[in-house]
């Protein structure tokens, strides 16, 4: 073999020795080596991926308990579907789902974008650290910040309501000028009115930075003589805001909105950790996915759960597709 | 105008200061938690800087958890074991999809960034019905196997061998007769160490915050990894603060300082991933 390179052939004699070649020696490994290196992925997929959700279909139409064995499944079709549909608790869970959903998904957009354009466009020197620095919470466990923040939103001993009674107590003379918009007392954030805001705040908290970022990236895309032209006809920064940056974020908004709806969705481990388990009092800060979960593990209830996460990718898949055709439509 | 100007830019910078702070209190107290006792924590107003009783919390959560080193050791062990897993493997994937044409090439890759859409929590009953079928249950192997090739790492990796590495280079390694695991192995390898860095930060951080997946599969308290571990000390009794703020810096403190060390490449990674995903 080394002399075929050794010769130096002409092109076109290289290329027919290449094709002799490759049916020669390597035909079969040059064929078959892509699928080898896939491979490893669609094993894996079809072990841990496909097959545990078909099974999960399966499950969803079966009643069963994990402690009588396998043997014991019994086909129910439809029931664990309406009876996880009527369930109150169920309701329960949706409702909250949405309302953290939104309450930490728009306040993260709407306050992601007019950051990360002031980084933009302001920014040099220090850029690098303030991103980091709003960045790193969604880095971090959020399990051991979720426990943080636990603390920090305690009753009596928190930072949080020092902080927030401190404001609210401030006071020139008698007068507390801050007194209606901030507690003047210690907030109870264990009862069932302040778990959601609790919970919203923590997942605002750790993804207000991920979408700056993601703005941010969009905003780089920008060309500059955009913002020159308008310069040039006299547009000030708050319009070449208004009528470039935004409307050139469109597409950067709806992949970012798509995210946002998708994760919060699914919200699990931070309400978890802050209900510690249980859902809060009244259940007030189940979502859904958390409920799905306490139906499996605690009350052992396969079939049910089963259908509850089929009811909910359902439920983010319709959501997603409406949010593509709503903003994704006109590009 | 100009005086204006300037002045919207202060807000700006205030509101900014002011943002970072809340993005840092939380880690801030975390800190001078753990270097509290209770008593001290529990007292009004709570201590806002730092303490010498670091010691005894780390007593407290070895009592409370008598497994917690090899909880961190277990943690480590998984997450650099998904970590070079997933660069072995993706890059592979990566590397096929990138360079070979093949039959189904485009089928295939988009059942890769399908199963992106796919919700973690949808696996959750029936992978915990396996586990315990085959008996994988508080076995490392868990966390794992099912976690070893990821399809954000074959997209990246996709990504970026495309761009970076020419075709003629694997034709010309092949015609000089490298066998085909010796083209990847000798010739992509080398070449693509910047992305391999990227992945394998996301991946380690992936894995070593993953609470989901072990929360179904380890039971077992010796088995915990550390998300696990310190959920287990909010239960009963008393809360141990110092205890549970020493945990939750020791599980957040190797992030720190990946994060510290590689901010600009891990976001840029990061955000790759996503927008071209």
């Amino acid at each position: 073999m080394p002399s075929v390179v050794a010769n130096q052939p002409k092109p076109l004699e290289m290329k027919y020795r290449q094709g002799l070649l490759r049916k020669l020696f390597g035909a079969k490994a040059y064929k078959a080596a892509p699928y080898m290196f896939i491979s490893p992925f669609f094993i894996l997929f079809f072990i841990f991926g496909l097959f545990p959700m078909l099974f999960s279909i399966y499950l969803s139409f079966h009643a069963w308990d994990p402690v009588d064995g396998l043997g014991a499944m019994e086909w129910i079709g439809w029931e664990n579907y309406t009876f996880a549909l009527t369930d109150e608790w169920f309701h329960t869970s949706i409702y909250n789902t949405f309302w953290i959903a939104f309450a930490s998904g728009i306040p993260q957009h709407v306050l992601a974008i007019p950051l990360a354009y002031f980084i933009h466009s302001s920014l040099t020197k220090m850029r690098n650290s303030v991103v980091g620095v709003y960045f790193v919470p969604y880095i971090t466990s959020s399990v051991a910040i979720a426990l943080v923040f636990t603390s920090l939103f305690s009753r009596d001993f928190g930072v949080i309501n020092l902080v927030l009674t401190s404001i609210g107590n401030f006071s020139i003379g008698e007068f507390q000028p801050l007194a209606w918009l901030f507690p003047t007392e210690n907030v109870d954030w264990q009862r069932p009115e302040y778990t959601k805001p609790m919970i919203s705040f923590v997942v605002f908290w750790r993804y207000v930075g991920w979408n700056t970022v993601l703005y941010l990236a969009a905003m780089q895309t920008i060309p500059k003589d955009l913002y020159e032209a308008a310069t040039i006809d006299g547009a000030r920064r708050l319009q070449q805001f208004w009528y470039i940056t935004l409307p050139m974020l469109k597409p950067m908004m709806f992949l970012a909105v798509t995210l946002t709806i998708i994760g919060n969705l699914q919200l699990f481990e931070e309400p978890f950790i802050i209900t510690g388990g249980t859902g809060g009092l009244e259940q007030a800060g189940k979502t859904a996915a958390m409920h799905m979960y306490i139906t499996a593990f605690t009350e052992s209830d396969f079939g049910t759960a089963s259908a509850i996460s089929w009811i909910l990718f359902m439920v983010i898949a319709g959501l997603t597709w409406i949010n593509t055709k709503l903003l994704g439509s006109k590009d | 105008m100009h005086n204006k100007l300037s002045k919207s830019h202060i807000t700006a910078y205030i509101c900014i200061a002011f943002g970072a702070v809340i993005m840092l209190a939380p880690f801030y107290f975390m800190f001078v938690y753990a270097t509290h006792d209770n008593s001290s924590i529990l007292s009004v107003p709570p201590p806002m800087f730092f303490g010498d009783a670091l010691a005894e919390n780390f007593a407290i959560l070895i009592e409370r958890l008598p497994y917690f080193w090899h909880n961190l050791g277990l943690s480590f062990f998984v997450a650099i074991a998904v970590t070079i897993a997933n660069l072995l493997l993706c890059s592979m994937a990566g590397y096929a999809f990138a360079i070979f044409e093949f039959r189904f090439k485009e089928v295939l890759f988009a059942m890769v960034m399908a199963t992106l859409m796919l919700p973690p929590f949808l696996g959750m009953i029936p992978t915990t019905m396996i586990m315990s079928a085959i008996g994988w249950m508080n076995d490392p192997k868990a966390l794992i196997i099912p976690a070893a090739c990821g399809a954000m790492g074959i997209f990246l990796m996709r990504q970026y061998i495309s761009s970076a590495i020419p075709r003629e280079l694997v034709e010309a390694a092949r015609m000089d007769g490298c066998s085909e695991f010796g083209i990847y192995w000798r010739v992509i390898v080398p070449l693509i160490t910047p992305a391999v860095g990227t992945l394998g930060l996301i991946t380690f951080i992936g894995s070593w915050n993953n609470f989901m997946q072990p929360l179904v599969v380890m039971n077992d308290m010796k088995m915990f990894t550390i998300p696990l571990a310190l959920r287990a000390l909010q239960g009963t009794g008393q809360v141990p603060w110092g205890a549970i703020s020493a945990g939750a810096a020791i599980a957040v403190l190797p992030l720190l300082i990946l994060f510290i060390i590689t901010s600009r490449q891990l976001i840029a990674g990061l955000t790759a991933g996503a927008v071209k995903g």
